[in-house]
């Protein structure tokens, strides 16, 4: 049903098709690209476009095509896995504060507030500086930072919900805690969730990106797209697409996904714009606002 | 039968560094509801009808005193299992939105347990004849149903259960006009014809006086005045003749 609607809308189908290809590219890397990424060939240094080579060499020589191809597992999949992660420890946390409210909740959003005051980069710098650099511990850094904004986003989700009068009628019937949050509380804040979620992933993308631009995130040889940039930085004038090859992927990855988490919230609205309130409308959209600018 | 005996309830203010007072929503309440009775609850906006509600229905604890059913506390949910049930008052949240009409019906029954699921089947439908509506109704999802539908989906899964008492928290004041009528005289004729009583939460003077035998006028969470509804002009408290009045405007 759902997605019949995002298959109708003709972009949201063009994000989903180019989204879904990167994923069972980046799992299927070693059957797809045509090199092992790191295979160094000095006599192909900065090579041109070949049969061989699609999109040339890199300064090693090494094949840009199979790099970036072997690129979408740090920058994608490992991202999407650190995605889940704290989306999953949010949720976990957002429902019980939501739900139980009172002392739990006071505790819950606290630690969270102590999360949430540091400010991201330097929080991830300093991981890093702790831990030394490296893809694990960069998504270590950024579940741990972003557990606790997911929290809070999805707490608001489950207040209203919690207090429905569904709710309210299970309890009178004395259904267990669990029956109500999972079948009373759960499926409704899931959709809400999933768009929370796909609204942080394209960022959370371009973030990992940033940081190994920098340096800081996977480090050499493997294939990383904001390190295949650093790398071809030097030649920037000289050879312009081994910089263009790795930024022009991240760009059509991060609005593939935005596109697809605004017609997914695009197509959940009907449906719920019948269930909760206008006012209720009003809070997801302030919700959107807020998930972009994070 | 259900004994109130004075029970109050206050809540703390919000925010956690305010340390006002905790705000008293209900005084030493304490009244009687005998079986297939219908008592009104009446009162203005937040006069406290709502917490009192909650309190019958035993999710929420009073601080003081206790509300008993036949001498077992209300508390327990084997002691409100086929004894007291509820209808509130918002019908677009009253309905999980990813529940059919029957799953909502058979909830109440899966949670008592012990009915094989082809009774259910077959009882959701006939629960739904009995408020009026036919068996078509019973795939339709809650966003498919109009507001006076929808109520009469959670009276007959109020129903589902058996129970001798119904709360009804301002269960027809979101409906329209007419609507609201064919409501009250349904909740009338299910009332005649299997016994079941009510405590009708209402702000609408009116509506209770269709409805009800008895009124209980509660002001700030104090009970003003309780009254027999044929005795209904001789009210004494000068809140409950104001209210009067207003209706009779
Ligand atoms: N959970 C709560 N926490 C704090 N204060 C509450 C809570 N529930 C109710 N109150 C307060 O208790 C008072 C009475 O509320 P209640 O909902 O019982 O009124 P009501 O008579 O049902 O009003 P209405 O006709 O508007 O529904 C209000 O002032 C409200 O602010
Ligand atoms: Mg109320």
């Amino acid at each position: 049903m759902l997605l019949k609607r995002i298959w109708n809308d003709r972009l949201a189908a063009l994000s989903l098709t180019i989204v879904g290809a990167m994923l069972l590219i980046g799992i299927c890397a070693p059957l797809i690209a045509p090199h092992p990424p790191n295979e160094v060939n000095m006599e192909l240094r900065y090579a041109g476009a070949s049969w061989q080579y699609w999109l040339g060499n890199d300064h090693l020589g090494r094949c840009v095509l199979s790099r970036l191809i072997y690129g979408i597992r740090p920058s994608v999949l490992w991202v999407l896995a650190a995605l889940i992660a704290s989306v999953f420890v949010g949720t976990a946390v957002g429902i019980a504060a939501g739900y139980w409210r009172g002392r739990v909740d006071a505790v819950l959003m606290r630690l969270c507030d102590i999360m949430l005051s540091f400010p991201g980069y330097v929080m991830t710098l300093a991981v890093v500086g702790m831990l030394g650099p490296g893809l694990t511990n960069i998504l270590i850094a950024f579940v741990c930072l972003k557990w606790a904004w997911f929290a809070r986003v999805i707490r608001t989700v489950i207040l209203p919900i919690a207090e429905a009068d569904y709710v309210k009628f299970a309890k009178v019937l004395g259904a267990s805690q669990l029956w109500i949050i999972v079948r009373h509380v759960l499926p409704i804040a899931l959709p809400e969730v999933a768009v929370i979620a796909s609204s942080a992933f394209g960022s959370m993308i371009l973030q990992i990106s940033g940081l190994s631009f920098l340096g800081l995130g996977i480090q050499a040889p493997h294939a990383e797209w904001g390190m295949m940039m650093n790398e071809a930085r030097t030649v920037m004038f000289t050879r312009p697409e081994l910089m263009l090859a790795p930024g022009i992927v991240i760009m059509v990855v991060v609005s593939s996904v935005n596109f697809l988490s605004d017609s997914l919230q695009k197509a959940l609205d009907p449906k719920l714009m019948v269930i909760r309130s206008t006012n209720g409308m009003k809070h997801r959209y302030q919700r959107k606002e807020a998930a972009l600018q994070q | 039968m259900l004994k109130v005996d004075r029970i109050s309830k206050s809540y703390r203010p919000k925010g956690w560094l305010n340390k006002a007072h905790r705000k008293q929503v209900l005084h030493a309440i304490s009244f009687e509801w005998d079986r297939g009775e219908c008592l009104g609850i009446i009162g203005e906006s937040g006069s406290g009808k709502s917490t009192l509600g909650r309190l019958l229905l035993g999710i929420e604890k009073p601080d003081h005193g206790i509300i008993a059913w036949d001498g077992q506390p209300i508390t327990d949910r084997n002691v409100r299992q086929g004894n007291i049930s509820a209808v509130f008052q918002d019908y677009t949240s009253s309905i999980n939105p990813f529940y059919t009409v029957r799953q909502a019906i058979m909830e109440p029954l899966k949670l008592a347990g012990g009915s094989p699921p082809s009774f259910m089947e077959s009882y959701a439908g006939k629960l739904l004849q009995q408020v009026g509506m036919d068996e078509s109704y019973l795939d339709k999802y809650p966003h498919k149903l109009s507001g006076g539908e929808a109520q009469r989906v959670c009276i007959a899964r109020a129903l589902s259960t058996g129970p001798a008492c119904i709360v009804l928290d301002e269960a027809i004041s979101s409906l329209d006009g007419s609507v609201q009528m064919q409501v009250l005289e349904l909740l009338r004729n299910l009332s005649d014809s299997l016994g079941v009583g009510y405590i009708f939460i209402t702000h609408d003077i009116a509506a209770a006086a269709y409805l009800c035998n008895r009124m209980m006028i509660i002001q700030d969470g104090r009970i003003v005045e309780m009254v027999e509804t044929k005795q209904l002009k001789d009210v004494q408290s000068p809140y409950a003749k104001e209210l009067l009045r207003k209706v009779m405007a």
